[in-house]
């Protein structure tokens, strides 16, 4: 279905990443956002504070982010799509309500506009260091979908493919900006409404009694209710079974946990998203995603003007990886080479895809500002020769 | 026909309580039971629309509330039963959301959430199940605790003062306050069901006792000599100034109606203040079944 027009704000615009995600949500039917205030998340959520009042929807700010992270799966359930917005501390205080998603499959989406960390860290400064705790954050086994884009007019068209999966899947939706994406101010081209495809929740036709909360077809995607509809649900952080019921032992654990994961799993081949660039014939493939694949840009560039075969992998969707693309590109090409704002993250699992055949080489950056190019055109040169 | 003639008089609270979930997981004398009881009779007599009613409960013992009843409910994290509510209630306001859960869960790990709310005046019904302990995870000291009973992480006897919840809620902005034992099935009742009426933030004590961890650690009897110390040692005070209802260790409890007051819900101020600011442009929101 098409966009809702009272949330679209068609035009041509000059306006920053942040700014960008809000518009983005509200095209994509966000009407719900609990946030609290972080250095540099803030001005998504002050901009949809003003501006939800005449779309029609509803800004609460919580006494705190553990608030704001599950006042939005209880305005989920009550049939909003949701989200919250934050920065790494803020993040950190998410995770309990990370996995009360994750368990009671409640559509929402997380923005994190990382910042050096760890603890206040560096709270203006950029980062890419929380890819690894949104994965694996919160406690126990589960599977999240996460994207990172690179620009303001991604953090517009990517915001509602995040709100598209949130709701397909139902699974926490991490939208993975950094402070440089956050407050850097590009054109942003905001289409029609009729233009913008977004995808409602998979409502049930069931009838009360004949519908149970968890049952699901092939999709293994439950159909979903909300408060109020008569169907007297009872939904719960406590593992289980298919009506929603509390089932403390193993044989519906096991059921449950293959379901949650499966999901995702499954369908791994459709929810990966790279952008190739000259990765075909390439010797040495870059691979980034965000802010840093826009250096990357550069160095590689310039690594061909100086006639190496450089590709360039960037991961649109950073979870689930893309482990079976870059298997399949390391039994020919030379080396990988992973810039990130982090000491060492994403890396990790381009080493586990490669599998020793092919080198990865890591650019690790501590954040607080992006890699200068030369830094990454330098570990090209270096892999070439 | 003979079948009109076969018995099928039924319990009325029945309806309402999941019975495919029956045993409950209570220990015989605990008080949770008769709150449930209690809840149930008060929303079978509200005359609201059931299937308009969410259940949210937090965790521990009374945080197991929702679970037994045949409504929408919800059970969430730790202390996190109040925001997640306000966020239910403020996406769909045609909804009544009460929130169901222990002294622990509430004014503990919840007791930052328990305050905001109270002050925004969000439209929730907050029942408060107060035995002075942790239940479920074998009896540790709660915030409400007295001054002096034994609690296994108090092991010499509790010196940390405890909370007064009503006088808590009442100084930041509740409604409705009151205090009942589970000895006072009637006036619980009907509190409840006055609560159920209240547009705002309802907050209703009810104090029950925990026979398998409080009472026997502290040598207090079982289920029903606490009843008994419930009837004997209850004063009734409505209009009670809630400064003054603190409990003591086996003390005298104040029980009663303390405080029933309007003041704008949270959704009222902001649809006030958005029709004045925006004047016609501004289309009340939460009109009809909260799609607005």
């Amino acid at each position: 279905m098409h966009a809702d027009p009272k949330g679209v704000l068609t035009g041509d615009h000059f306006i920053d990443g942040d700014h960008a995600a809000c518009e983005g949500a509200l095209a994509a039917g966000c009407r719900f956002v609990a946030g609290y205030p972080i250095t540099p998340s803030t001005e998504v959520v002050e901009r949809f504070a003003s501006r939800i009042p005449l779309v029609g929807g509803l800004f609460i700010q919580m006494e705190d982010e553990i608030a704001s992270s599950i006042a939005i799966l209880g305005a989920a359930w009550a049939g909003k799509k949701v989200m919250t917005v934050t920065s790494g501390p803020g993040l950190s205080l998410m995770m309990e309500h990370i996995g009360l998603a994750a368990i009671t499959e409640t559509p929402c989406v997380f923005v994190d506009v990382q910042r050096g960390g760890p603890s206040t860290g560096l709270p203006t400064l950029p980062a890419q260091a929380d890819m690894m705790q949104i994965k694996w954050g919160s406690h126990g086994d589960y599977e999240i979908i996460a994207l990172s884009p690179n620009s303001p007019q991604e953090c517009f068209d990517l915001m509602i493919t995040a709100f598209n999966l949130a709701e397909t899947y139902r699974v926490p939706v991490f939208f993975m900006m950094d402070e440089v994406v956050g407050h850097m101010t590009e054109r942003v081209v905001i289409p029609a409404a009729s233009e913008i495809d977004v995808i409602d929740r998979k409502w049930t036709r069931k009838q009360p009694g004949e519908y149970k909360a968890y049952q699901t077809d092939d999709s293994l995607v439950p159909e979903m209710i909300k408060a109020g509809d008569g169907y007297h649900v009872h939904i719960t952080g406590l593992t289980h079974d298919e009506r929603g019921y509390p089932a403390m032992n193993p044989v519906a654990q096991e059921k449950m946990m293959k379901r949650l994961l499966n999901k995702i799993r499954l369908n791994k081949d459709k929810l990966v998203d790279v952008r190739e660039d000259g990765v075909d014939g390439a010797d040495i493939v870059v691979i980034s995603f965000g802010i840093t694949s826009r250096v990357a840009g550069a160095a590689i560039e310039v690594a061909r003007q100086k006639g190496v075969k450089v590709g360039h992998l960037r991961m649109v969707i950073t979870w689930p990886f893309p482990a079976d693309r870059i298997r399949q590109l390391a039994s020919r090409v030379k080396a990988f080479i992973v810039p990130e704002i982090n000491m060492g993250q994403m890396v990790l699992e381009v080493e586990r895809a490669v599998l020793g055949h092919a080198s990865v080489i890591s650019i690790p950056h501590a954040g607080g500002t992006v890699h200068e190019p030369e830094v990454i055109l330098e570990k090209i040169m270096e892999a070439a020769r | 026909m003979s079948d009109d003639l076969a018995l099928d008089i039924q319990n009325p609270v029945m309806q309402l309580l999941r019975q495919d979930r029956i045993p409950h997981i209570w220990c015989p004398g605990c008080g949770i039971g008769t709150t449930v009881n209690c809840f149930v009779r008060a929303m079978l007599e509200s005359g609201l629309n059931l299937d308009n009613v969410a259940v949210v409960s937090g965790i521990g013992c009374t945080g197991r509330v929702a679970g037994y009843i045949n409504l929408d409910s919800f059970h969430t994290t730790h202390g996190r039963a109040i925001p997640f509510a306000t966020g239910m209630k403020l996406a769909n306001p045609n909804l009544k959301v009460i929130v169901y859960s222990g002294d622990g869960d509430l004014s503990a790990i919840g007791g930052n959430h328990f305050i905001h709310a109270a002050r925004r005046n969000m439209d929730l019904m907050v029942v408060c199940v107060t035995n002075f302990t942790y239940g479920m995870t074998g009896g540790q000291v709660a915030p409400t605790t007295p001054l002096g009973p034994t609690q296994t992480t108090m092991p010499y006897g509790n010196f940390e003062n405890p909370f007064n919840l009503p006088f808590l809620a009442d100084a930041c902005g509740a409604v409705y306050v009151a205090r009942w034992t589970v000895f006072h099935v009637r006036q619980l009742a009907k509190a409840m069901k006055e609560g159920l009426s209240k547009r705002g933030f309802v907050f209703i004590e009810a104090i029950s006792p925990c026979p398998t961890l409080y009472s026997r650690r502290n040598r207090l009897g079982d289920g029903a000599d606490q009843l008994k110390y419930y009837k004997e040692r209850s004063i009734v005070k409505n209009g009670a100034d809630t400064k003054d209802v603190g409990l003591t260790f086996q003390g005298d409890i104040t029980v009663g109606k303390f405080v029933d007051r309007e003041r704008p819900t949270w959704l009222d101020s902001m649809n006030g203040h958005f029709s004045t600011h925006f004047k016609e442009k501004y289309k009340i929101y939460g009109g009809s079944h909260g799609e607005d």
